[in-house]
């Protein structure tokens, strides 16, 4: 999940060079349609098509409509400028929906679990997001390695005004870009709606930890988001499962049950400032010619 | 000149006058602060109905005034509520504070209140400190102590025979309330405790270590949001069909109809349900469905009786808001009629009252509601109201 939005702004962010802070009110965006569709029609196939087409045109309509101008300016304003898009969307939301929470249930063949190994269950959707993650990185990278529109799109990131010059529409190429994003955030926030609940704001709680992610992968590489969603997954994982035995066993339970899910939770921030400080460029940066 | 005076003297009376048929009519100002944003902001809604329910059957007078109920949204954040008790004491010039959800704001807005000399009356959270050393005149609860609803599970499943329990809470005050509370009653081992964070959504790598703990039983306190969440996803991972799952606060009104199947005889223990026989909470479930059609949960049955505490207290001063002393005194009484049946108020201004075993099983409308199984404990009191140094 953390890839699909990770992927999504990466792509954003390192091919058309602009900082989106708004990738998470997408994602939110995403997740709300996706849900109101599933309540409205009870099928959870028509509401994923549904958000990621709607949610594509929204990314490409906030592109053409806010972005476009954006992309010459510094990043100062192209922040300035999505996060006003954050609330913009966070208040357009709370009006539609209402500010609670809406809650969605697993789609109901998705609902029981699988047998990993004998004894050890594992909830079927999960294992459902983990397959449509995998096969989301598999379509990137034939789309963006090996099809036509992945070369424009590297070589609008190494050269806009050269491709522009060989007769590209490169605004139309940079519309498609960011829609495209946009849906993986609204896939990505599809499928965490039934996770975790469907609220307006629920976008930056993940958006910051999508800049972590991208940040420890490497800015605009696709593999890096791959490779830094994984780690940060499991980091924070593993420190919320493991850290207070461990840190029990050093300090004493006591001190260990108030230290271990504060340290628990700064655990990314942490590997985050480590890798910025033995490779300031990510884990994979992307290659730039 | 002299008929200016007369003139001016006459202007003053008059003035005076006014002054006082202004002060008479003014309202009753109820400041009232729960989360009705966010994930939680369900729970606020329950709150908020029966606010409203219980002013409607109160003919929208409190002790026969006007009032004015000023809603404050707290977010689940300590800081933003004691922002809202602050512009409410302030702006709004409120008589009474009520409401919160959560100790952890509660205990950032009950000083704040008590502290500017206006009465405070939580109707939900229970933190220990202010059921003990932190007491204070005006600020009373019509819900319990943190710890009063976990010792009953605890006596319940110690009863039960049962060990090897594994403990679940958020990680802030009102978690590490339940399960001390718990522990106080529950004597058989406890395979571990583990706090997740205040609004956790994803429960999965919690869930997983619980799994490999292997205990022979599961204690959580996952209110709202949180216990939807936990309920589907400790389905969704199994564990339902292998380890029972006992819970306060968790399986109710509130999380019964997003879990619905996932919850489905589980225990919990409450001071009270819809199904609770009295005359007060028949017609407060009644009109509650009627009005707002959805059940009521206890978080609104808490509200709703705060409401009313209020309306005796001001009943009893003859709507004089100045007489701080009266009121308390009118109070301390609990003399109206709670949702829960009578109860009365300990020293430290936390109720005694009776706790039950609830079981979520199918009701005769084919939809899971809760039901009384038992009383576990009568007129329980909670265990620091010796801290208390209030006297009365």
């Amino acid at each position: 999940m953390l890839f699909l939005m990770a992927a999504g702004l990466t792509l954003v962010f390192g091919i058309m060079n602009l900082v989106n802070l708004a990738h998470g009110s997408l994602y939110m965006v995403g997740a709300y349609l996706a849900t109101a569709a599933f309540n409205w029609t009870g099928s959870f196939v028509v509401a994923v098509v549904w958000a990621l087409a709607a949610t594509l045109v929204v990314g490409m309509l906030v592109e053409v409509i806010a972005l476009r101008t954006l992309y010459e300016r510094d990043h100062l304003d192209q922040v300035l400028a999505t996060f006003g898009l954050i609330l913009f969307f966070n208040e357009a939301v709370a009006i539609v929906w209402g500010r609670a929470a809406l809650f969605t249930t697993v789609p109901r063949a998705l609902s029981g679990h699988i047998q990993l190994l004998p004894g050890i269950r594992y909830p079927a959707y999960r294992a459902v997001i983990i397959l449509v993650g995998l096969a989301v990185a598999l379509l990137l990278y034939v789309v963006v390695t090996h099809t036509r529109l992945g070369m424009l799109i590297r070589a609008g990131a190494s050269n806009r005004t050269m491709v522009a010059a060989l007769g590209v529409n490169i605004r139309l190429l940079y519309t498609v870009v960011f829609g495209f994003g946009a849906a993986l955030a609204a896939l990505g926030g599809l499928m965490a709606g039934p996770i975790y609940a469907v609220l307006p704001g629920m976008g930056e709680e993940i958006l910051i930890q999508v800049f972590v992610v991208i940040v420890i992968g490497g800015i605009g590489s696709i593999r890096g988001a791959l490779a830094g969603a994984v780690v940060v997954g499991m980091v924070d994982t593993l420190g919320r499962a493991f850290l207070k035995p461990t840190l029990s066993s050093v300090i004493g339970p006591s001190a260990a049950d108030n230290a271990g899910p504060a340290l628990a939770s700064m655990l990314i921030y942490i590997l985050m400032a480590a890798v910025l400080f033995f490779r300031p460029q990510g884990l994979f940066p992307a290659v730039r010619g | 000149m002299r008929a200016l005076r007369l003139s001016v003297v006459l202007g003053l009376v008059a003035g005076l006058l006014a002054g006082q048929v202004a002060r008479a009519a003014e309202p009753v100002k109820i400041g009232f602060i729960t989360s009705l944003s966010g994930p939680a902001g369900i729970i606020g809604k329950h709150m908020k109905d029966s606010v409203e329910l219980a002013l409607d059957h109160l003919g929208r007078k409190v002790g026969g005034l006007e009032v004015e109920v000023i809603y404050g949204d707290d977010q689940r954040k300590p800081d933003v509520g004691k922002q809202l008790a602050d512009e409410m004491l302030k702006k709004h010039k409120v008589n009474f504070v009520s409401g919160i959800i959560w100790s952890n704001v509660m205990l950032a807005v009950a000083p704040t209140v008590t502290g500017a000399g206006t009465i405070m009356v939580g109707t939900n959270a229970g933190p220990h400190e202010l059921s003990g050393k932190m007491c204070n005149e005006l600020y009373f609860t019509t819900s319990w102590q943190n710890d009063q609803t976990p010792e009953a599970m605890g006596k319940y499943m110690q009863d039960q025979g049962l060990t090897d329990v594994y403990a679940m809470a958020p990680n802030y005050a009102a978690g590490k309330d339940m399960v001390n509370g718990f522990k106080r009653y529950f004597k058989g081992r406890v395979v571990d405790e583990v706090y997740t964070k205040l609004g956790q959504q994803d429960y999965q790598a919690e869930i997983s270590q619980l799994r490999g703990k292997s205990p022979k039983a599961v204690f959580v306190f996952y209110p709202g949001d949180m216990g939807i969440q936990f309920l589907k996803q400790y389905a969704q991972a199994g564990l339902r069909e292998q380890i029972p799952l006992y819970s306060v606060y968790t399986v109710d009104e509130i999380s019964l109809p997003a879990v619905a199947e996932a919850a489905l005889g589980n225990y919990e223990t409450r001071y009270w349900s819809p199904d609770l026989k009295n005359e007060a909470n028949a017609k407060y479930v009644g009109d509650f469905k009627k009005k707002f059609g959805y059940t009521p949960s206890f978080y609104g049955a808490q509200s709703y009786d705060g409401i009313l505490l209020i309306d005796s207290a001001v009943r009893a001063v003859k709507g004089d808001l100045g007489n701080k002393k009266g009121m308390v005194a009118a109070m301390r009484k609990a003399d109206f009629r709670s949702t829960r049946g009578t109860f009365t108020f300990n020293v430290n201004h936390t109720p005694i009252q009776n706790f039950y075993l609830l079981r979520a099983v199918k009701g005769t409308s084919g939809e899971i509601e809760m039901q009384i199984q038992k009383t576990v404990f009568e007129n329980h009191k909670d265990a620091y109201y010796q801290e208390c140094p209030m006297k009365w």
